[in-house]
């Protein structure tokens, strides 16, 4: 019974451990979604950049008051298509537009970071380099041909790809890595919170409520955690007869 | 009931048998005094049943079962429907959690030889509700109209296409269309909604008449109804269901409900377990995604699926991948008939009972993990290994069972 018991509970970890890895190395991204000046400088360079080609078309801009927004705010800051702050966020471009320019139509951004992750926004959108052979010009290290081109160019700067073939027999064939050729108005760690910001508000986009939800957690838990302790006390008292 | 003549309750009495029924299932049901831990999850998992009914007749008010619609629909519960992420989530968890609360009550009836004679029926009647719950939480699961939504459900239906002759046919037939569109979402969501809830409502209850005649099975695995007082015609080692269970199975409620809504406010999407990552993505009939995985609780069986590379007594590999997988579902059933063991408890069954369980348990584990994994050919002989363990288990029970050495019963039950 005991090694049963054991096994189980070993068995029921392994997920968990495996899961930890996956295959393309992503950086890490040091968001906070409890930062509402994070949020709401993601949230301006989201319009400023995304919302030309891509939706967010589940969000309502009003939703933006979680992040510390009031209404005037929101359509002197974030409207810049005319729409009233009740609308959801719809991408100025239109489907058939888009789809001669980039061959697809740009993917709804409501929920990317919860298909993406945040890690993976993150090292996306600092990883274009320049690419002659791609009908965009650019390229991106852990998505191969994209069709998006790089958006952000003129804050990064442009990077190129250099190839070192690693000298040892049965290592890693070659290492791929990024150098910045041309530098932009941004220095990296600059641009590198640029991007936090911006990924921090996808994060946020993804599930607006998410902050409201861990507090609600918290007191719901509060309470359980109590109520586990009368009515265990109850029961106790009940089975006192019970030999 | 003689005395409440008079009364409110006496008046309902002489007209349908509350008192009655109250007792009989209730404050007069006897269960053994000595349930453990494992015997939690019977009324776990109705509850479970009560939180999906609930949460489901409001996220139908707003839902749209509609190809075009489906996905924004259930953002928009998400967003604008007050508190429509938190029906949303107790929902969708509540769906991994049947299943994690149903696999334990199945476990304990394997531990303790629950599906021994009186209890066959019973075990039969549990086993149509797993496969009802199956079916509800594959038709459930198109709804979103994700990409693992509609892949998932592509590489099920793809299967009734393996059987001989009539599977083309047939999987038109269950889609309304050649492929899987919005014909096929709508009848889903009918399935989903309306047959199934009723089926597995309708089931419950018959496998709790079927309990409360056969009583319940114990740690012990002994019959208490063998050990009566003379004088009550009540079991010795029985109790009261109520008050002495009802209030221990209150205990056990709040216990899960910390662990359920844990989940629900913490992790909702349990790394991607309970909500996956891919089905944040809207259905692509034209775009197959890279890796298609079945939620969690199917992924067992579906590794079973993709066990059979080759092709074998001039049947399909497909083919016998979908009997593998069919077959690794059903045997559950045989089990009644599968053990010659004399005792019914692991307590008192011998180390070769207890090493094929513990071998089961490990494979059905190793299974669905490797069936949340994209298929290497490491990956497929590990799951064919444990494939064969784990219908070796059913299998060669009939002789392990009975040249097993077991331990003999107690007459009263132990602690």
């Amino acid at each position: 019974m005991r090694l049963i018991k054991f096994l189980l509970f070993f068995i029921s970890l392994a997920p968990i451990i495996v899961f930890a890895a996956t295959d393309i190395e992503l950086d890490k991204a040091p968001i906070d979604t409890s930062d509402n000046a994070s949020l709401q400088r993601g949230a301006q360079s989201f319009v400023n950049y995304c919302l030309t080609c891509h939706g967010a078309s589940y969000m309502r801009y009003n939703r933006h008051q979680d992040i510390g927004l009031s209404n005037q705010d929101i359509s002197e800051r974030l409207i810049h298509t005319g729409q009233k702050v009740g609308d959801m966020m719809f991408t100025a471009i239109r489907k058939n537009e888009a789809e001669e320019s980039f061959g697809v139509v740009p993917p709804d951004l409501s929920v990317i970071a919860r298909s993406r992750g945040a890690d993976w926004l993150y090292t996306y959108l600092r990883s274009f380099y320049r690419d002659e052979s791609s009908s965009s010009g650019w390229n991106n290290l852990i998505f191969d041909r994209v069709a998006m081109p790089h958006v952000l160019y003129q804050l990064q700067g442009q990077q190129v790809l250099i190839t070192k073939s690693a000298n040892s027999e049965k290592g890693t064939p070659e290492i791929k890595e990024l150098k910045l050729s041309v530098p932009g108005l941004l220095s990296k760690e600059e641009y590198d919170n640029f991007v936090t910001d911006l990924v921090n508000y996808m994060v946020y986009l993804g599930e607006p409520h998410a902050n409201y939800r861990k507090k609600l957690g918290a007191i719901v838990l509060i309470f359980l955690l109590s109520m586990l302790g009368l009515t265990y006390l109850l029961k106790r008292e009940y089975w006192r007869d019970v030999h | 009931m003689s005395k409440q003549e008079n009364s409110f309750i006496g008046w309902i009495d002489e007209r349908f048998p509350m008192t009655a029924t109250w007792r009989a299932h209730l404050s007069e049901y006897y269960a053994p005094k000595n349930f453990n831990f494992w015997y939690y999850f019977g009324s776990l998992a109705m509850l479970v049943l009560v939180n999906q009914l609930i949460t489901g007749i409001f996220l139908t008010m707003s839902y749209k079962p509609d190809a075009s619609l489906a996905f924004s629909s259930v953002e928009y519960i998400m967003r604008d429907v007050n508190f429509g992420w938190l029906i949303r989530y107790m929902h969708s968890t509540g769906a991994s959690m049947f299943f994690v609360v149903v696999y334990l009550h199945m476990f304990r009836g394997m531990m303790y030889g629950s599906y021994r004679k009186p209890r066959e029926l019973l075990w039969l009647i549990g086993m149509a509700i797993f496969f009802v719950l199956m079916s509800l939480a594959f038709t459930g699961y198109i709804l979103p109209w994700g990409q693992m939504s509609y892949w998932g459900a592509q590489v099920i239906v793809s299967m009734f296409g393996a059987i001989p002759f009539i599977g083309e046919t047939l999987s038109n037939w269950i889609l309304g269309d050649f492929m899987l569109s919005d014909a096929a979402l709508n009848r889903f969501f009918a399935y989903h909604v309306v047959t199934l809830p009723l089926l597995i409502i309708v089931l419950v209850f018959v496998h709790i008449i079927a309990l409360h005649e056969v009583g319940s099975n114990n740690p012990d695995g002994i019959e208490i109804k063998s050990n009566k007082d003379p004088k009550t015609g009540i079991p010795v080692d029985g109790i009261p269901f109520h008050p002495y269970y009802s209030v221990k199975d209150i205990v056990g409620v709040v216990g899960f409900l910390i662990v359920f809504c844990g989940i629900i406010f913490f992790v909702p999407e349990m790394g991607g377990y309970f909500l996956e990552h891919n089905n944040f993505i809207p259905a692509n009939t034209l775009q197959t995604p890279d890796h298609i995985a079945p939620v969690w609780y199917f992924t067992p069986y579906y590794s079973m699926l993709r066990a059979v590379t080759v092709n074998f007594l001039g049947v399909d590999a497909k083919l016998w991948g979908v009997i593998l997988m069919a077959g690794s579902v059903l045997i559950f059933s045989f089990l009644p008939w599968l053990d010659r063991s004399p005792v019914k408890s692991i307590r008192y069954k011998g180390p070769i009972f207890k090493f094929a369980l513990t071998l089961f348990v490990i494979s059905f584990f190793v299974l669905g993990w490797l069936g949340t994994k994209a298929p290497t050919p490491l990956y497929t002989l590990l799951a064919q290994i444990f494939t064969v363990i784990y219908f070796a288990f059913f299998i060669l029970m009939p002789w392990y069972s009975k040249i097993d050495k077991t331990k003999p019963e107690p007459k009263r039950v132990t602690k």
